[in-house]
């Protein structure tokens, strides 16, 4: 029995038109809602070496943690080396750095694979990090089917929003589809896409844009893998997404209801989807990072919470608070941990999780819902019109001519102007401002893990047989040169050889090419 | 659904004298562009000439767009806490193509790192939250700085 804090019982929901857990979904996907699992509070984490992360891995799961989520720096998610040019400044800063499958192999060490789930955000090389969690998991005896996680593996944002691309659009389509298919049909406990608007939106994208964008994006993956051959039932149901909690609160709970409805509707009347678990747009939420000020940054606090019950109310499966300094640099220990306190209390505190779908039926809720789909509706038009009928070549026409990045852009600055102009009140920023002059105490990482990684990384090409790693990425160019082919397989027989996440990205870029954006204002 | 920017007209100024030529870069590979977009079209509507390098630049790249642009300033943006590695890298490229070019960094930089910059030789740094106004003085004090300014 729940009852509310004064000890009045409490059904599971309440009104009687539709009902959670009913097709289309708006009102949630199951109808005993958080009542019979709370929201995951996932956490995202990770800097330094490979030997630093695993320790705090290790400390996760001593206090009860059972899903970890790794963190990559920006040489890892953009496919360089440590060593690379690019990199300079830029190794274990922001994640872990991972070069080769010996850092791999540190950043599990005494992890049991088969008993933890693992989250790797990551896109570009997902290929390459899924073949190294493989071959490391293999290498201690635990077989590939027995692995459990979700990678990210959403490279049609990284063209529109997040740019950590490598490859051309369709060539890394075919990625993303190889990885889909060999999970399918060897890893079925993995989630292989996690298909993310949370990116667009950070990048200035309207609510709206980033609903339509995202399911956009879904629907071209869908459209992808069936043209590889797979039938929509047996790969939908391992989809899941990935969405941002921003500050408009009726405005974000709508577009959470909106995009269950959207993605049920479509899935089933469009893709001929079956199974109801393919139909269900299951969803990770972030906080907006973009909405927390530099300015007397604890009032972030009280953003972020209020986003937090947002993405509950919308019925999100699992959750990351950002932390009150993250305008700042990256969070310190005490301001993640004030985060997920914040999650607790709206777990514990609120009776937010006790009722599924409370704003249901509430005459504005319901409305905004509508017009979310609406604005998605006119969206996807637009597309599927670039794409002659086809979503997936309608996202690559719409990637291509600028028109993701132009609108976002657009947004953006018509935002930014709004705010400049007093329209828009941003609490310390643009009013109420007295109070800026308090200095936070921040995070701040040193130079020490670059020169660390550097050497690991001369040792393990000093003791590897290249000779191997040579006929193992010749065999990958030859593969990649085959439409047909899935890549996987030699990607695991390379990483097997210890050759580089670079290297690896070299030999495929002589066959796809490498992407250069467009860049317009 | 795109909007035209509100001001295009130049400001009163830029009838009399030649437009600031400002070239803006993300150096490195940090992808955050969207500060850097909203700026670019803040000093355009400003009346500025701006040369838009966009994303994963060197300081070899900039300092040629610098060369074949005339720039008078360049706007770096860094949101990756590679500050203090990359902008200094940035300065010597400048100084050693001979090039009198002010540097102006915008983005995510703790407080104790601004007057490390500054001191190192950054001509302004711009935080988040900052105006459109104090954007764009900021970069006319920026060019005015230099020694041999027209």
């Amino acid at each position: 029995m729940v009852e509310s804090m004064s000890g009045i019982p409490l059904d599971p929901f309440y009104g009687d038109e539709l009902e959670p857990g009913e097709y289309p979904y708006t009102r949630g996907l199951f109808s005993t809602g958080y009542r019979s699992k709370l929201w995951t509070m996932r956490m995202f984490a990770g800097f330094g070496t490979a030997t630093d992360t695993n320790a705090r891995f290790h400390a996760l799961l001593r206090a009860g943690g059972t899903g970890l989520s790794t963190a990559f720096d920006m040489p890892t998610l953009m496919g360089r080396d440590s060593d690379h040019g690019w990199a300079i400044g830029e190794v274990g800063r922001a994640g872990v750095a991972v070069d080769t499958l010996a850092d791999m192999e540190d950043l599990f060490a005494g992890i049991e694979l088969d008993k933890v789930t693992t989250s790797m955000t990551i896109n570009g090389p997902a290929a390459i990090a899924m073949a190294m969690y493989v071959a490391v998991a293999e290498k201690n005896g635990v077989g590939r089917a027995n692995l459990g996680g979700t990678i990210q593996n959403d490279i049609l944002k990284e063209y529109q929003a997040q740019k950590e691309y490598i490859f051309p659009p369709r060539p890394s389509v075919r990625l993303v589809t190889d990885l889909v298919r060999f999970t399918t049909a060897e890893m079925p406990r993995w989630h292989p896409v996690s298909i993310s608007g949370y990116h667009i939106r950070e990048a200035g994208s309207t609510a709206a844009q980033e609903l339509a964008f995202t399911l956009a994006n879904g629907f071209a993956y869908v459209e992808a893998a069936v043209a590889a051959g797979l039938d929509v039932d047996d790969f939908a149901p391992r989809l899941s997404f990935f969405f941002n909690a921003h500050s408009d609160f009726f405005e974000e709970v709508g577009k959470y209801r909106a995009a269950r409805r959207i993605w049920a509707t479509w899935m089933r009347d469009r893709y001929g989807a079956t199974n109801p678990k393919s139909l269900m747009c299951r969803f990770h939420t972030q906080t907006a990072g973009v909405s927390l000020t530099a300015q007397q940054p604890e009032n972030n606090i009280a953003r972020v919470a209020i986003q937090a019950l947002s993405a509950v109310l919308g019925g999100t499966q699992s959750l990351h608070t950002d932390s009150y300094d993250e305008a700042l640099a990256l969070p310190t220990e005490k301001a993640a941990r004030i985060a997920l306190r914040t999650q607790q209390i709206v777990a514990h505190e609120t009776g937010a999780a006790s009722v599924v779908d409370p704003l249901g039926g509430a005459p504005f809720v319901e409305w905004i819902t509508d017009e979310m789909e609406r604005q998605a509706d006119e969206i996807f038009d637009h597309i599927d019109q670039l794409g002659n009928g086809s979503m997936l070549e309608g996202v690559y026409a719409g990637i291509e001519d600028g028109y993701f990045v132009g609108e976002i852009a657009d947004a953006a600055y018509r935002f930014e102007r709004e705010v400049n102009a007093g329209r828009r009140i941003i609490v310390g920023v643009n009013e109420f401002t007295e109070g800026d002059d308090d200095e936070a105490s921040l995070l701040s990482v040193g130079h020490e893990t670059e020169e660390l990684q550097l050497k690991r990384l001369e040792k393990v090409r000093g003791e590897r047989d290249n000779d191997a790693v040579g006929a193992s990425l010749a065999a990958l160019v030859e593969a990649a040169g085959q439409p047909d082919l899935n890549l996987m397989p030699p990607i695991i027989d390379a990483v097997r050889t210890y050759a580089t996440e670079g290297e690896i990205v070299a030999a495929l870029e002589t066959v796809f090419g490498t992407y250069v954006e467009n860049a317009v204002v | 659904m795109s909007e035209p920017p509100a001001d295009t007209s130049p400001s009163p100024d830029a009838e009399f004298e030649a437009p600031i030529r400002v070239v803006l870069a993300k150096l490195g590979l940090d992808g955050h562009d969207r500060g850097l977009k909203v700026v670019a079209r803040t000093l355009r509507d400003a009346g500025m000439e701006v040369i838009y390098l966009g994303l994963r630049q060197t300081t070899d790249s900039i300092v040629a767009a610098c060369e074949q642009e005339d720039a008078d300033v360049i706007g770096l943006s860094m949101h990756n806490a590679g500050h203090l590695t990359l902008a200094p890298r940035m300065l010597q490229a400048v100084d050693q193509a001979g090039l009198d070019v002010p540097v102006v960094i915008g983005g995510i930089v703790p407080a104790d790192d601004v007057s490390t910059l500054i001191d190192s030789g950054v001509a302004a740094v711009i935080g988040p939250g900052t105006s459109a106004e104090e954007v764009v003085s900021a970069v006319k004090a920026a060019v005015d700085r230099q020694p041999d300014a027209q």
